[in-house]
């Protein structure tokens, strides 16, 4: 199959996402239902990540800023950036990828080759509509909020271990932060959560949606899809770069 | 009653259906047979609309399938009910909540109208006392079971059923095909179900259908399949010399040349 026909498929399954609800309510209960599996179900990795990220790079940043002329607080203002701009959204989205891609391409696969999806056509239920818009909608919800917590907890991680170590005092690091900061990065920051979230649900959907075969082509499709969603989040997170700090207000 | 009427189906260059019709009457079982690759579980999949036929057309109850709108085969699908080959149950979803869903998604009933009629089903099918288990925890028999309960709950008027024997042992098979073939008569459904097995065929077959290579190889009923003459129908049903020997006593037995088994030893002198 060419690439344009997996691209046009995966088009007509994102039109054929938007149907009416046979039943709102159930609608709504799976849509927070994987609210639930998406945000908490990642958030104890994201926590892990956050911390130790923020923690070293306030390290690695101390590490080469070896002039005199420089202050301490300069290593706050560059962890603060580097987190926001990038750490937060893409590592955190490239772990997501892994976390929440295999989960959601595993479960559409298992469905798919056990005849669960063909069982809920049968009974004249939108499959696209109730098991993928869902999903796409939860992560587009919940993604940005876990890479808020991750631009948190990375800063604050970053001040523990400055702190912890002797690096600079807490009162350095916070006057730091306050320093040249710009609120059009968070700003960037989100645009970069909203779009790898359409990608970390959307792509994996596909591949499980469309599984033919059994466990190995489940597992297939799984890596397939994580392998596909971190070189398209690499490649929208080149482009938005690109397109979004080229024209920002600095 | 399901009608349907030269279906033709093709996959790339390959043509698995090459014309196929019949008519299935309600309240009996009718029976699609057919050696691996015959075409009867794409037959089954293009008249529940899981696969668009090539060419012809499926009428349920006189209304052509090919002129329902979306709409019109979203209403005919929730009367509609389907036991798949592997059962389909949900596996995140506990036993009442499988049989639950079509309920909780199609009608605004309340919990206890909705659990009382998931506990008349579960009755019907002779399974109480499961309802919080998890589709893992049960035998292949108890998922066939629970299958059919969920394919029945919304009072389907067709039901469909794929090779609901596979997997399980000749006694819970034969429970099983009793079972469908009871549903079928109490509710007067049109039952269709793709067997390879020849108990249910001998058992529960009302109305059969042989497929060979994509078409109708042969027509008729479990009384007339014994007398058949068709060499592929024979090859394919009389497999085994036991199943042979079992027809030529049967053909004995219609001549009037043994009495069932009861004279069988004068007869072996």
């Amino acid at each position: 199959m060419t690439i344009f026909t997996e691209f046009g498929r995966y088009l007509l399954m994102l039109k054929g996402m938007f149907s009416k609800p046979e039943n709102g309510k159930m609608y709504w209960k799976e849509f927070m239902h994987q609210c639930s599996e998406i945000g908490i179900g990642a958030l104890g990795i994201v926590v892990i990540i956050s911390v130790f990220m923020g923690a070293v790079s306030t390290l690695q940043t101390a590490y080469q800023l070896v002039s005199p002329f420089i202050p301490k607080s300069t290593i706050a203002q560059i962890v603060r950036d580097t987190v926001i701009l990038e750490f937060a959204p893409t590592l955190v989205c490239i772990v997501l990828a892994g976390v929440i891609g295999s989960k959601i391409a595993g479960e559409l696969g298992n469905m798919r080759v056990s005849e669960q999806i063909d069982a809920l056509e049968i009974m004249g239920i939108n499959t696209k509509t109730y098991l993928i818009l869902p999903k796409i909608a939860a992560a587009l919800v919940v993604i940005p909020m876990l890479v808020v917590i991750s631009a948190v907890l990375g800063i604050w991680g970053g001040r523990l271990a400055g702190v912890l170590s002797g690096i600079l005092s807490e009162s350095a690091y916070d006057k730091g932060l306050l320093q040249f900061f710009q609120p059009y990065n968070v700003f960037f920051a989100l645009i970069k959560a909203y779009t790898f979230a359409f990608i970390i649900s959307s792509i994996p959907a596909y591949y499980g949606y469309y599984v033919k075969g059994g466990a190995l082509e489940i597992g297939r499709a799984s890596t397939k899809s994580v392998v596909v969603s971190c070189v398209m989040i690499l490649f929208s997170d080149y482009v938005l770069a690109q397109l979004l700090l080229d024209s920002s207000p600095s | 009653m399901i009608e349907f009427k030269d279906i033709e189906k093709s996959f790339g260059e390959k043509q698995v259906l090459r014309g196929v019709s019949a008519v299935m009457k309600a309240g009996q079982c009718n029976l699609i047979i057919g050696a691996s690759g015959s075409g009867k579980t794409v037959l089954m999949k293009c008249l529940v609309g899981l696969f668009e036929p090539d060419a012809g057309d499926i009428f349920y109850s006189g209304d052509s399938f090919n002129a329902m709108n979306t709409e019109a085969r979203k209403a005919l699908r929730q009367q509609i009910g389907m036991l798949f080959q592997g059962s389909a149950l949900f596996d995140s979803m506990t036993v009442e909540q499988n049989i639950m869903f079509p309920l909780d998604m199609f009608t605004h009933n309340n919990y206890s109208d909705k659990l009382k009629r998931v506990n008349e089903v579960l009755e019907r099918v002779n399974l109480t006392g499961v309802n919080k288990k998890f589709p893992a925890e049960l035998s292949g028999g108890m998922k066939k079971r629970v299958g059919i309960a969920r394919a029945i709950v919304l009072n389907p008027k067709y039901l469909f059923c794929d090779e609901p024997n596979s997997g399980l042992d000749p006694q819970t098979s034969l429970l099983i095909d009793k079972l469908i073939q009871e549903i079928t008569i109490e509710y007067n459904i049109t039952t269709i179900v793709n067997t390879h097995d020849m108990n249910s065929v001998m058992e529960t077959g009302d109305h059969i259908i042989y497929m060979y290579d994509g078409l109708k190889e042969w027509e008729g009923s479990n009384k007339e399949i014994i007398f058949s003459k068709n060499q592929r129908l024979n090859n394919f049903i009389f497999a085994s010399e036991f199943l042979r020997d079992a027809k030529d006593m049967r053909m004995l037995e219609a001549k009037g040349k043994i009495d069932n088994d009861r004279n069988m030893d004068e007869l072996l002198k």
